[in-house]
């Protein structure tokens, strides 16, 4: 128990947990930042929403580590290789869950919405998308879970991170560098979990849960 | 960058032990999970108020970054490197998604079903068997594509802790800086995740009859 004391006070756990949350907050942001607004895009057309989310089912099988590890003989070592290995892994769920939600605002409130006036931007900002909003966040939680997870294998291609505790601790055979670094890293997964969640019931628009409760869910 | 030659001469003594290795060591994980995910499931679909607490304790596992969970099991005392751990962290990965379409399933079944075949005079055990579980099977075989695919994926960082598979290629194709052996083994790990995914889905399909007609 003191030996696992000592590990949160070592000086690379501070810094390699900085380390594992920056790559984990910038390839999301960048995630979001892409995987959003294309699915915006192929929002109008169905044929191409289907078509992306096909791709993006496809991009979700492929191993996290596959994704670290293809990336490495192309761009090397480091930090920055590691985050575009994860901005990789962020896109798909986003992509799928925006397309998806997107996609499944009915038809007849989008009518009532034109004949009422509103123009295509005004339809996006104030219809479409906070409608989908719940399945959007809902997209993004997956993504940042799998993003804090597969960060831990950052490792292996020089990125850093709390990876780089656990390894450590199987290299010198070290238990207590082991644990700490692991239980660590599931911490901080579970918070990421359970914040996104409370995250995602924040931007369900009110009046989806009144809608909600009204069919009796 | 990519040594073909590497390939072919290592083709029979490297690459295909390590890929017949991984879909060992994913199936057999598979397999265990389903077999302690239907019992579980089933229950869960009685007595309702057991859901709650399954799902926390699946969902929490599931969310341990594999990685942590493996470096945890070795810890264990009695388990250490090897096969047996990583399959045992498989399993526990492939929980929450088993249970969760199993309930799914069959809750999916008509209430008016249900009403019939006791109608026809037959046993709780036989509307199991007979009714529930038949027409609850695509959500079922739903969870178990998805459970094989993350399998799969998690199954290559087994190999740091000597569950061999795939992974083993990538981890001493990165240590030895040869790029070849990494590119195999991740592209064959790919290869592998999207056929598990396509064929379970096309079984998915095959088993929802309706659903085809519908959509013709």
């Amino acid at each position: 128990m003191n030996s696992l004391l000592e590990v949160f006070q070592r000086p690379d756990f501070l810094s390699q947990l900085v380390v594992h949350v920056e790559l984990s907050v910038v390839a999301l942001l960048i995630g979001v930042a892409i995987a959003l607004p294309a699915a915006i895009a192929v929002s109008r057309s169905p044929l191409a929403s289907t078509i992306v989310i096909n791709i993006a089912n496809t991009g979700r099988a492929v191993p996290s580590l596959a994704i670290l590890a293809l990336v490495f003989p192309l761009l090397g070592f480091g930090f920055a290789p590691s985050l575009v290995a994860l901005v990789l892994l962020a896109i798909p769920p986003i992509l799928i869950n925006a397309s998806t939600g997107l996609m499944q605002v009915s038809p007849q409130v989008i009518d009532a919405a034109r004949g009422m006036g509103l123009s295509d931007g005004q339809i996006l900002g104030r219809i479409k998308l906070p409608i989908a909003a719940p399945v959007i966040f809902a997209g993004i939680r997956t993504s940042a879970v799998q993003v804090v997870a597969s960060a831990t294998l950052a490792t292996f291609i020089g990125g850093g991170g709390l990876g780089e505790l656990i390894v450590l601790g199987f290299q010198r055979n070290d238990l207590a560098i082991q644990i700490g670094g692991s239980l660590t890293v599931a911490m901080l997964a579970i918070i990421t979990e359970v914040s996104f969640g409370a995250l995602e019931r924040t931007f369900t628009p009110k009046g989806l849960r009144i809608a909600r409760k009204h069919r009796g869910k | 960058m990519f040594d073909w030659g590497w390939v072919s001469n290592n083709i029979t003594d490297e690459i295909l032990p390590a890929l017949i290795g991984h879909i060992y060591l994913s199936f057999v994980s598979v397999a265990i999970a389903l077999l302690i995910s239907l019992p579980i499931g089933i229950l869960v679909s009685r007595y309702r108020k057991v859901y709650p607490p399954v799902t926390f304790i699946t969902g929490l596992l599931f969310s341990i970054p594999s990685l942590a969970l493996f470096a945890l099991l070795v810890s264990v005392p009695g388990l250490g490197l090897g096969s047996t751990t990583v399959i045992i962290a498989l399993v526990s990965y492939s929980l929450l998604v088993l249970i969760r379409n199993v309930v799914a399933g069959i809750d999916s079944v008509p209430e008016e079903t249900r009403d019939a075949a006791r109608g026809m005079g037959l046993t709780n055990r036989q509307i199991l068997f007979r009714v529930e579980l038949p027409l609850a099977l695509p959500v079922i075989v739903a969870g178990i594509r998805i459970a094989t695919v993350t399998i799969i994926g998690i199954a290559t960082i087994g190999a740091y802790i000597s569950g061999g598979g795939l992974g083993e290629l990538i981890f001493t194709g990165i240590s030895r800086n040869f790029p070849t052996r990494v590119i195999v083994g991740a592209v064959l790990a790919t290869l592998l995740a999207v056929l598990a995914d396509l064929t379970l889905l096309a079984v998915e399909r095959y088993l929802r009859p309706w659903a085809r007609t519908r959509r013709a």
